[in-house]
């Protein structure tokens, strides 16, 4: 399986005042694929997403969308795009329900008089094109759904606009066993539907599930990005915590400055 | 667990069930058991029709800030500057109104010179929302510091402007239509402004988009901004909207008195604020209705009343709503933990 890269970062620089946090960064998504994006903690993986969302500006580098370069200055241009992205934190409104979270800033209908039955219809369509199943009713608060469902919002979220490419940060760090299948399983089918995935995980069983590729990012560098096949869990530990990994990485960790 | 594919497909449920949750349904209980108790006690002096016209009219200025304070602290602020801006846009609109009425007395100005005085009212107070609201959402100071400095600030502008005395000459035009006049001869323009006024918010907060944004960043800033929502630029909004409707209140408050009340409305901004909370909108942001506002506010209007009917010290009043006022933050608190504990 080897389709055109969707979205393409090259050269990607970003820094938090002195702090040089995304070095020289390139990134390939491709459309039906989905590639796990690893890295120790504080590597600059949410960073890195945050930067294509445009929740943060970059210094320099580029970002190719479907061919063209584009200019990503804030959350709106990303959606415009196509460019979805479900945040480790901070992701959903928790007062509000589940179709007014799916909906938020793209609400139907006019300004003036929100349509509420058209909103709920697509939502409901949405989880159910996802399989979702566990949800009560899409009249719930958030705040009153477990870890796994607020995910699984999270996500039909993402998916309820004609997304090309999904970038999840770390969607199931808080879940447990059952949970994290779920949210697997769905992303996997995201994959199967045509979109670009990006998958942010610490777990390298459910990485070696799911992802195609493999991107690892060491320090603020993208020390490799392989496919799935091609590496071990183990080859794929030592780029998380070395930065190399025989032929593979950064040729001399020496070299590298911080 | 039922399946989402189990759902009745129109799924109304949602309004009723909002109601039954919030603290908004067991507050006007509240407010019908008080109505209850008061019309058992004292039949033929409380539940009579002047008695309700009055209650009616004494609550239809403080409504109208309340209404504005729904807003903001439904984003998760407040503001203490309601009062000050109420009586900084009756002055600003009587000094107006002076100043084109030949010999500065304004008793017997035309409506034109109304109209003027009302755009400034409304002006005035808009002008002090923009500044709390560009000084919360833009200078990030946290609300309850800046609209305390506003609050200072509107009264001492508004008492420099007539060298701290009240403006005595009022349109008596303004009196006879806005201040005491009724329609159909039965109920008062002043009730009717405030109704209209309590509808079209109401609307605004529970049908559009500003309303949705409004609860949105009350409820998670940093999820609004990340939903592409201009998060400060809606806070000014918010902000301005509480002055805008101060300034109508002032104006209200002009025509219903004939004189500036510098001295009349400090407790205002606390009774909004009460009345706003006993109806059920959180304060720390998120939650809230504008139905639940106008319970809320009614619960101490009745309550004094009441009182003053049967013959209990006024003092009374004040305890009690501040037992309710308690109670429903503590409801509040109460939901807000048994959610996080999910
Ligand atoms: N808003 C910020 N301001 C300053 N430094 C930041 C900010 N966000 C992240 N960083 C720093 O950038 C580095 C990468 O962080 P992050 O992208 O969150 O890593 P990861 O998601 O891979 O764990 C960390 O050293 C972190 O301290
Ligand atoms: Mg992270």
């Amino acid at each position: 399986m080897s389709s055109d890269p969707i979205l393409e970062i090259k050269g990607l620089n970003k820094s938090f005042g002195p702090v040089h946090v995304l070095h020289d960064v390139d990134f390939t998504v491709r459309a039906g694929e989905v590639t796990a994006l690893v890295g120790d903690n504080g590597a600059g993986k949410s960073t890195l997403v945050k930067c294509i969302a445009g929740i943060y500006g970059h210094d320099s580098g580029t970002v190719t969308f479907q061919g063209n370069e584009v200019h990503i200055r804030g959350p709106k241009d990303a959606a415009q795009l196509g460019i979805e992205v479900v945040y480790q934190d901070l992701a959903l409104a928790d007062n509000l329900d589940i179709v007014q979270n799916m909906f938020l800033g793209r609400e139907r209908g006019s300004r003036w008089m929100l349509d509420e039955a058209a909103m709920e219809k697509a939502a409901r369509e949405t989880l159910a094109s996802l399989s979702v199943r566990t949800v009560k009713s899409v009249r719930t608060p958030v705040a009153s759904l477990s870890g796994g469902q607020r995910q699984t919002v999270a996500i039909a979220k993402a998916v309820l606009w004609n997304s090309k490419v999904v970038l999840l940060d770390e969607p199931t760090a808080a879940l447990g066993v059952a949970q994290t299948r779920q949210v697997l399983d769905l992303v996997r089918r995201l994959a199967e539907q045509g979109l670009g995935v990006v998958l942010i995980s610490h777990n390298m069983a459910d990485v070696f599930e799911v992802a195609d590729r493999i991107a690892t990012l060491y320090l603020g560098r993208m020390v490799a990005q392989v496919p799935t096949k091609e590496v071990t869990n183990t080859q794929v530990v030592e780029l998380i915590t070395a930065g190399r990994s025989g032929e593979l990485g950064l040729a001399r960790p020496d070299t590298v400055t911080i | 667990m039922t399946t989402l594919d189990g759902l009745p497909t129109a799924e109304r449920r949602s309004l009723g069930a909002r109601l039954l949750s919030a603290n908004t349904f067991w507050i006007a209980l509240v407010l019908l058991a008080l109505i209850v108790v008061f019309s058992a006690i004292a039949p033929e002096s409380f539940l009579t029709f002047f008695n309700f016209q009055q209650l009616f009219i004494e609550t239809a200025v403080l409504l109208v800030i309340a209404v504005g304070m729904t807003f903001v602290i439904i984003t998760g602020g407040i503001d203490l500057s309601v009062g000050s801006v109420l009586i900084f846009a009756g002055m600003i609109s009587a000094k107006t109104m002076e100043w084109m009425s030949p010999g500065q007395d304004a008793s017997n100005a035309g409506w034109g010179v109304i109209t003027a005085g009302l755009v400034v009212a409304i002006a005035g107070g808009s002008l002090w929302g923009l500044i709390n609201g560009l000084l919360v959402a833009r200078a990030n100071i946290p609300p309850l510091i800046v609209t305390l400095g506003t609050l200072g600030a509107a009264l001492g502008v508004a008492s420099l402007l007539n060298d701290g005395t009240n403006v005595r000459t009022v349109p008596l035009e303004l009196r006879d239509s806005l201040g005491f006049g009724t329609l159909e001869g039965n109920i008062p323009n002043l009730v009717v402004v405030a109704v209209v006024i309590t509808v079209i918010f109401g609307l605004v907060l529970h049908t559009t988009r500003f309303g949705r944004y409004t609860f949105a960043i009350g409820s998670n800033p940093e999820a609004a901004r990340r939903a592409g929502i201009g998060v400060t630029r809606h806070l000014t909004n918010v902000y301005l909207l509480t002055g805008f409707l101060a300034g109508i209140a002032g104006f209200m408050s002009l025509a219903y008195f004939q004189s500036t009340t510098i001295s009349g409305h400090t407790t205002d901004n606390l009774n909004a604020i009460a009345g706003v909370v006993m109806g059920g909108t959180s304060l720390f942001g998120g939650i809230g209705t504008i139905l639940g506002t106008v319970i809320g506010v009614f619960i101490p209007a009745v309550l004094q009343k009441g009182f003053n009917i049967i013959g209990v010290q006024p003092y009374w009043q004040m305890i009690a709503v501040g037992a309710v006022l308690v109670a429903a933050v503590w409801f509040d608190q109460q939901r807000r933990r048994s959610q996080n504990k999910r």
